[in-house]
């Protein structure tokens, strides 16, 4: 039962970085219809970005900043790093195409994804990177609950997850900004004719959505995962899996989602072969996508002539 | 032109309307003119001219070297007709057809080397390997009857980096029930001493006979394509990617098209595959990842999709290019000609082109000098550049001791500029070009020069994003015209 707990929290963990990834397809799928493939690469970026703020401000283990002051500066760069990032992309590579055939934008994406990890081979180097964060976020801190130790990196990542969360749910449904999100996401032209700048809104959508990115990439780091050029493309692949399986489109669906395949992939990774728990993603996405093409909390998508 | 050709340009697009941009006036740019004179030769000769140079090739002195490159460039033409069914045509956005070469090669190697003791007759290899392969592609074609456009393509990416990991970790392939584990794919090893492929008791060993070998298939699927580019299935296929329900509507078998593309494709690849294995008597599963794919989808999209002649021009751009990278000498010549080439050609006023490669010139002694009052530790010219043009750079292009850091400075700073650039008016433009020329080829000289591998793949990504935003139907392809 212990174990069961354990793993079910990890998943929960992990669950939290996906669900960030996969709020940011989401956001810009339901704003543009439009998957950006190069997300993951921004997610990897973001990571960098925190990493090499982390190492500016003295590295992991003798930082010139009280812990909690160094983590939270990480974040705000690698967060408004990858707004930024994002909203580049956005500028020069989407929004030519904005009118054009469906085709265009995705093989564009295509280019920016390379792109972007050929420049962080040719900027940061083919090295491994680490975050070292256990030597400033001790692992044997932490809570137990019901006899399950969580570490103090994971309760941050939780509640730094869910903090964001609920920001977005008050972004999107509380501002003007995100009624007018929601008005480009129902009709372009309808919104334009009620005034709302289209290009505006996007590009704050795609700010938010790569600043969640960002931030998701930061957690991975605070979490002992290796950075490298190429870890944008499994994030980026099981993120969409997570959006996909909520509702691409549906906020709640991306972190239903999110939570939902961090849950499972922990589950086959405990019970079952670990080689798998990859596969799993794409199992879970050929099967949804089959069965259920709207994913758990979407609307059914309409196809119009 | 044949009824048949004004049959087949009928489908989405208005001819006129599309030929709008040929029919006024003459040609402004030199490339422009001599490209409509091309197009004036009969096709026969259009045709044949190239065909009779790729074939002279291995018999004008060629090294095995450049024998090599023209198999790997066969190839990469046969998938690219074959994706070209499948994207070009059907327009089913397959992002996983690099996994159908992955497989061809990899089941070939099984069938034909020590991995499991097989060596069965090339000719019964093949046929198996073709098979499986386009059946393989079948299935993968089955979610394509309810999935459509961008969920599509997204399930087939997934397909394809599941066969880069299965293939990864397959050397202890081991299922819940079996007792022990089995060394499927060799790992990360691959498999080596694959048997040469021999037909009737020739074997095919050296580079040109593989070289023949792959132009002869060329030619075959090159005119394969031409001929069902306007037969009935043809015309189905390529109602289909204009617009699936107004071809349901038309009563097309919308299905089974769709299941018939996907499985000739992978066949297609799964052909290449295996001769590809065949050349280099081992696969290794590197070979098969994304950046093959965005390769692929490259040269299909340079040359313009569902163009022949472009498909072929794109495959030989993507293929050749890259290899003549690989020598400094050559690719700073050929980085430098590019730069000045696409500049003349874009450029019209001959005061802008002054002002541009003057102020070029100008911007690179102003930067020595204030590098140099700096006390900047530089390096002399012998010590970084041989070749033709080493005096003319040597004494123009200020070299850092530190090439990295000042590298990914400029790098930084050229991505900003030429983004800054795309948006900027004509007039500000025309004021910072010297500068972007500077810059441009400050970084090539100082970074990006040192990793050549790394400098292709950002070409590449740099290519894509330019193409799209400037010239989305590629190189070749017409413009499509929405008729509402």
């Amino acid at each position: 039962m212990q174990y069961f707990l354990t793993q079910f929290a990890n998943g929960v963990v992990f669950g939290g970085v996906y669900a960030l990834i996969a709020l940011g397809y989401t956001l810009i799928y339901g704003v543009l219809q439009f998957l950006n493939l190069a997300h993951g690469e921004v997610y990897m970026m973001g990571a960098f970005f925190g990493f090499f703020t982390m190492t500016t401000l003295g590295g992991p283990s003798m930082s010139i900043l009280p812990v909690p002051l160094m983590i939270l500066i990480m974040f705000l760069v690698a967060m408004g790093g990858s707004a930024l990032l994002g909203i580049g992309i956005e500028r020069f590579a989407y929004r030519p195409l904005r009118r054009s055939s469906r085709l265009a934008p995705l093989i564009s994406a295509l280019g920016v994804s390379l792109f972007l990890q050929s420049a962080a081979l040719l900027l940061f180097s083919s090295r491994v990177r680490l975050y070292d964060s256990n030597l400033f976020l001790s692992v044997q801190s932490g809570i137990t609950v019901f006899g399950v130790h969580i570490d103090t990196a994971e309760i941050m990542v939780v509640v730094g997850a869910l903090l964001l969360m609920v920001i977005l749910w008050f972004l999107v449904n509380r501002t003007n900004l995100g009624r007018a999100m929601r008005a480009v996401a129902v009709d372009q032209d309808a919104a334009v004719m009620n005034g709302i700048d289209v290009d505006r809104t996007v590009v704050w959508t795609f700010g938010i959505a790569s600043a969640l990115a960002g931030a998701a990439g930061v957690m991975s780091g605070l979490l002992m995962y290796p950075i490298d050029q190429y870890i944008g493309v499994f994030a980026g692949l099981k993120g969409f899996t997570a959006a996909v399986l909520g509702g691409i489109g549906s906020i709640p669906g991306a972190m239903l989602g999110g939570f939902l395949l961090g849950i499972t992939e922990a589950m086959v990774t405990a019970y079952l072969n670990p080689t798998y728990s990859d596969f799993l993603a794409f199992f879970i996405l050929v099967i949804v996508l089959l069965v259920r093409p709207r994913g758990l909390l979407g609307r059914p998508a309409l196809v119009k002539v | 032109m044949s009824e048949q050709d004004q049959v087949g340009r009928g489908i989405g697009t208005d001819d006129w309307v599309a030929q709008h941009e040929d029919r006024v006036g003459a040609p402004q740019t030199g490339m422009a003119r001599l490209a409509q004179q091309w197009t004036r030769l009969p096709a026969l000769a259009r045709w044949g001219i190239p065909l009779v140079i790729f074939l002279s090739v291995p018999f004008i002195g060629s090294s095995d070297y450049i024998l090599r490159i023209g198999v790997n460039l066969g190839l990469f033409v046969l998938l690219a007709l074959g994706l070209n069914l499948v994207v070009g045509y059907s327009g089913l956005l397959d992002l996983g057809f690099v996994a159908f070469y992955g497989f061809g090669a990899y089941a070939y190697a099984m069938l034909s080397s020590e991995q499991f003791g097989v060596h069965l007759n090339s000719l019964v290899a093949l046929v198996l390997v073709i098979a499986t392969t386009a059946s393989f592609g079948f299935i993968l074609g089955l979610p394509s009857r309810r999935l459509t456009g961008d969920y599509l393509a997204i399930a087939t990416l997934f397909f394809g980096q599941m066969f880069a990991i299965f293939v990864v970790s397959s050397d202890e392939f081991q299922l819940p029930g079996m007792s022990d584990a089995v060394d499927l794919t060799g790992g990360a090893n691959g498999i080596t001493q694959v048997d040469q492929i021999s037909v009737l008791g020739f074997t095919f060993e050296t580079n040109l006979s593989y070289y023949l070998l792959v132009v002869a298939l060329v030619v075959f699927f090159t005119v394969a394509t031409k001929r069902i580019h306007f037969s009935r299935h043809g015309l189905a296929w390529r109602s289909l990617g204009e617009d699936a329900v107004a071809a349901q509507h038309m009563t097309i078998p919308t299905v089974r098209l769709k299941l018939l593309a996907f499985t000739i494709g992978a066949g297609v690849a799964g052909l290449a595959g295996a001769i590809f294995a065949s050349v280099q008597q081992g696969v290794y599963p590197s070979e098969f990842m994304l950046p093959l794919l965005i390769t692929i989808y490259a040269a299909l999209i340079l040359g313009g999709l569902g163009s022949i002649p472009g498909i072929l021009l794109g495959a030989f751009i993507m293929v050749v290019l890259p290899e003549v990278l690989r020598f400094p000498d050559y690719s700073n010549g050929i980085f430098l000609a590019v730069l000045v080439i696409s500049v003349v050609a874009t450029v019209k006023s001959w005061k802008v082109l002054v002002w541009a490669f003057g102020g070029m010139v100008v911007i690179g002694f102003l930067v020595n000098g204030v590098l140099l009052a700096m006390q900047v530790p530089y390096l002399a010219a012998k010590e970084w550049i041989t070749g033709p043009l080493a005096p003319v750079l040597g004494s123009w292009v200020f070299m850092p001791e530190n090439r990295v850091l000042f590298g990914n400075i400029a790098f930084v700073a050229l991505v900003g500029l030429a983004a800054w650039m795309s948006i900027m008016s004509r007039r500000t433009r025309i004021i910072v070009l010297p500068l972007a020329l500077w810059l441009a080829i400050w970084t090539w000289e100082v970074r990006l020069l040192l990793e050549p591998s790394v400098t292709r793949q950002l070409l590449i990504g740099a290519l894509l994003i330019v193409l799209m935003a400037s010239r989305p139907q590629g190189l070749l392809g017409k413009p499509r015209v929405e008729v509402l």
